[in-house]
């Protein structure tokens, strides 16, 4: 949760309260909180922490950082399944009882 | 310098490298305070690349190595009630407690679940309105604008069901702590670029002044920390000592000043203890007033837990900057990610992770620079 990871703006949906978009993070989307950077159009790259956009960063620099965290196996950590991430680093398998339950929230 | 052909722009950071080297005639110290910097400089190495008079020591920035243990276990004790839906972010799931993890009491029936941001949680506040939702709010200032905003929306969907485990800390009272530590070897920082895109720069002139020290704001790519510790060294040989934006493509002076009215709407500044390193005045935030209902601790009556720390855990003195990951005798032995004793070696944030990572496992690095790094600072 410690990384601010940079995405796409690919959709805003201006009903929303607080003020919500889609985000692309290199192929992963996500909705995000938009209300700290209420003027952001679609196109536009954002600086997005535990699902909301920080601040505006240029293509460029969004592409070189998303590279950068693919290859530190970042995005997966960010993104991934975390209940399986924790099972695999405890050296333990996840129960019948209590399964992977990373998505089920949503 | 061969290794640096792993960087984005390698020509550039040779460059920059070249002028670091040029530059430092004297011995220096840098402190760069992010966890998501550490691992980005163990990771290519930029340490090793350096010129020998310029040593980086890590700082305290992992918000999950520095969350107390009696919060841990707090969160243990309420994630264990019945009738509680406790969220998390994924990373804390193997934080040790006194006696075990939240992964641990999931698998004991609790019903522990991973959300990707507050906002999640209080989603889950709205569906399940007889049982109780907590949302383990830990993080620095980059986190704060987030957790902000779910209290903030619990209070106008009058969700009674929800409450928030506070558990922030803020950087500069830290920064102020080890400069004052008697100990302390740090010159200069390479300051936490997400942190001040939230904050700004305006905390860090008054700090570079008192201390002495230049604050150079820097983002996590390699480049970006190469450029960092360049101007560092270049106000340290000058004998200046300013807060300089290296990171200016993601860092406003004034931060994000709509994301500082929440934070200051229902925060207060509060003293905290830092897991390994103790209390530091100022140095975190609580719930304001205001928002006191949204208190976990309060709703949960849990201020009766004491814990201590595992005497062999030395997480403290990484945490600090005091010693080096390897310079512990439980390092990589009783102290693994498997085993964890501390956070520092949890966390994927943590200094002791990340020696462990890149410097143990399989590292992707080149064979000879993983000998030469061996050869100069041997793991058992």
């Amino acid at each position: 949760m410690c990384l601010a990871v940079p995405g796409k703006v690919v959709s805003i949906d201006d009903q929303a309260d607080p003020l919500t978009g889609l985000i692309d993070f290199g192929g992963v989307q996500k909705q995000a909180c938009l209300e700290y950077v209420s003027d952001v159009q679609v196109g536009e790259y954002v600086i997005v922490h535990v699902g909301f956009a920080l601040q505006r960063l240029d293509e460029a620099s969004a592409l070189a950082s998303l590279k950068l965290f693919e290859e530190l196996g970042l995005l997966e950590e960010e993104f991934g399944d975390a209940w399986e991430q924790a099972a695999n680093e405890a050296g333990a398998t996840l129960t019948a009882e209590h399964p992977n339950s990373g998505s089920e929230v949503l | 310098m061969k290794y640096i052909d792993e960087f984005n722009d390698p020509d550039l950071a040779r460059r920059l490298l070249d002028e670091i080297h040029a530059t430092a005639t004297r011995p220096w110290a840098l402190m760069e305070v992010c966890g998501g910097q550490t691992h980005s400089i163990i990771r290519h190495g930029i340490d090793q690349l350096l010129p020998e008079q310029v040593e980086l020591i890590h700082g305290p920035g992992c918000p999950v190595c520095v969350t107390p243990l009696d919060v841990i276990d707090k969160a243990l004790e309420i994630a264990s009630r019945p009738g509680v839906i406790f969220c998390s972010f994924g990373d804390m799931l193997r934080v040790p407690g006194t006696d075990r993890d939240l992964f641990r009491v999931k698998g004991e029936g609790g019903d522990v679940r991973v959300v990707y941001s507050p906002l999640d949680a209080l989603e889950l506040a709205r569906k399940h309105p007889d049982r109780e939702v907590v949302f383990f709010a830990i993080g620095f200032e980059t986190t704060a604008p987030a957790n902000a905003m779910a209290v903030h929306q619990a209070r106008r969907l009058g969700l009674a069901n929800f409450s928030l485990l506070v558990s922030h800390v803020r950087v500069p009272p830290a920064v102020e702590a080890i400069m004052s530590a008697p100990q302390c070897r740090v010159q200069g920082f390479l300051a936490a670029g997400h942190v001040c895109s939230v904050m700004g720069t305006a905390e860090y002139p008054e700090l570079a002044e008192r201390f002495g020290v230049p604050l150079v704001v820097t983002g996590f790519e390699p480049l970006d920390i190469l450029e960092g510790i360049r101007r560092a060294v270049r106000q340290l040989e000058r004998g200046e000592h300013r807060v300089e934006n290296a990171y200016a493509r993601a860092v406003r002076e004034d931060g994000n000043p709509a994301a500082l009215r929440m934070i200051q709407e229902v925060f207060e500044v509060a003293d905290r203890n830092w897991r390994g390193i103790g209390r530091i005045p100022r140095s975190g935030w609580r719930l304001s007033e205001a928002f006191r209902a949204y208190d976990a601790e309060h709703r949960f009556d849990v201020g009766g837990i004491r814990t201590e720390e595992p005497a062999e855990c030395r997480s403290g003195e990484v945490l600090q900057g005091l010693i080096k990951p390897t310079e512990c005798a439980a390092f990589g032995t009783t102290c693994t990610p498997r085993t964890p004793l501390g956070a520092t070696m949890v966390s994927s944030e943590g200094a002791c992770a990340a020696y462990y990572l890149y410097r143990r496992m399989n590292s992707p690095m080149p064979q000879a620079a993983r000998a030469a790094r061996e050869e100069m600072n041997p793991v058992a």
